[in-house]
């Protein structure tokens, strides 16, 4: 439905919209992270485009590509009723290890361009580790501040808990607990109903 | 010396004789007004909600008070999903009940943490505090949550600590058992055995 808008985009950035397409109807563009910043400005301010609704910001991790991870936003023009999609890929995985891997997973913040956009990048940093430069308060927005990594890239195990407090190893009596819920025929109720009914039969 | 050890046995077990009648005393007694602590964090207070308003009304259980400081409470009810991040409050609201104090897991999410199988879900409450009773469903149906009121009540008129779970009123695998095949006997047969022997 906007194509026109994929079209302004190429005109206006060249190089720095590396690929578009429009599948279902859904345009999108891919930007250089580079200039992200620069085309956000442009898709709010541009009279033909004015996209002034930010619907969703947001990131996926592709563990195999090179720039591993695309921070998607998707906009919505209130006057203009149409939609768009801007991607752009950061992080590299590199040899030396930095914070889980990743270096140079940084993108420039669109905070003030949708303040909206607050909360979702703090959201992104928090389960991916990209860092919005310029953010007015860049911090954990799900998880707790004591948290190590990020627990929605692909390499973040899955069964990896980080429990704030220490879980019960002796009940109150200060004996081990051998298991915690009831376990047996009865489960430990004590009254009524101990087996099933069968179609009203006792 | 024969007599005197004599009276000394019988002062032994009549004390013994006094103690179990307050127990069972004051067990009745606590049963019937159990000052609750909703500790509610997800999608089970709508349930919670139902339970407390008329319609269920768990007022007839003598559970009906609730009090919004742990300290005038004795029994947590904790309805919803428990984060690592609400885990050290949870325990901190535990330790301030007075004893003595009980605690009720109201749905799957609070008695094993559910299908939240992840980074950010404590899986079951007894994982950091003490459970008496455990309620499954998803959310459990006021009727489960009302049999797990009771349970906890004959649980504390009893004296028993040990934790209990609530079954179902039906079996839920009832609709699947008849989809096997006539004469195939092979999956009911332990269901027939405990029939039989009950």
């Amino acid at each position: 439905m906007s194509k026109a808008a994929l079209e302004k985009l190429r005109a206006k950035f060249g190089d720095a919209i590396l690929e578009t397409h429009s599948q279902h109807g859904d345009d999108t563009a891919v930007v250089a992270s580079e200039r992200w910043r620069e085309v956000c400005e442009f898709c709010r301010k541009d009279p033909g485009l004015s996209f002034d609704m930010l619907t969703d910001l947001c990131g996926v991790d592709f563990p195999e590509r090179a720039p591993r991870i695309e921070v998607v936003i998707h906009l919505y023009s209130t006057q203009k009723r149409h939609r768009i999609r801007l991607k752009t890929r950061v992080g590299e995985t590199s040899g030396e290890e930095g914070e889980d891997g990743l270096v140079n997973c940084a993108v420039d913040t669109v905070v003030p361009v949708w303040p909206g956009a607050n909360w979702f990048e703090r959201e992104t940093f928090d389960m991916y580790g990209v860092t919005f430069k310029g953010h007015p308060d860049l911090r954990r927005i799900l998880m707790y501040p004591e948290f190590e990594g990020h627990p929605l890239l692909k390499d973040y195990p899955a069964e990896k808990t980080q429990p704030l407090i220490p879980y019960r190893e002796k009940d109150e009596d200060g004996k081990p607990l051998e298991k915690q819920a009831p376990f047996g025929p009865d489960e430990g109720m004590s009254f009524g109903r101990k087996h099933f009914t069968h179609g009203g039969e006792a | 010396m024969g007599e005197l050890n004599r009276t000394v046995t019988l002062e032994g077990s009549e004390a013994g004789f006094a103690t179990t009648k307050v127990d069972a005393l004051l067990g009745w007694a606590r049963k019937y007004s159990l000052f609750a602590y909703p500790f509610v964090t997800a999608c089970c207070g709508m349930e919670y909600m139902a339970l407390a308003s008329p319609r269920f009304d768990l007022a007839r259980f003598g559970a009906e008070a609730p009090r919004f400081s742990p300290r005038q409470a004795d029994l947590l009810w904790v309805v919803g999903t428990i984060s690592q991040r609400q885990a050290p409050v949870l325990r901190r609201v535990y330790e301030q009940m007075m004893a003595p104090k009980w605690v009720l897991a109201f749905g799957t999410c609070a008695s094993s943490g559910g299908f939240y199988d992840n980074y950010t879900t404590v899986a079951g409450i007894d994982k950091i505090i003490p459970c008496d009773v455990y309620i499954p469903g998803c959310p459990p149906r006021p009727e489960a949550v009302i049999d797990g009121l009771l349970l906890l009540q004959d649980k504390i008129a009893s004296g028993d600590r040990r934790p209990g779970v609530v079954k179902p009123r039906e079996d839920p695998l009832r609709d699947l058992v008849q989809l096997r095949k006539k004469g195939d006997k092979s999956g009911r047969s332990s269901d027939k055995s405990e029939k039989e022997s009950t």
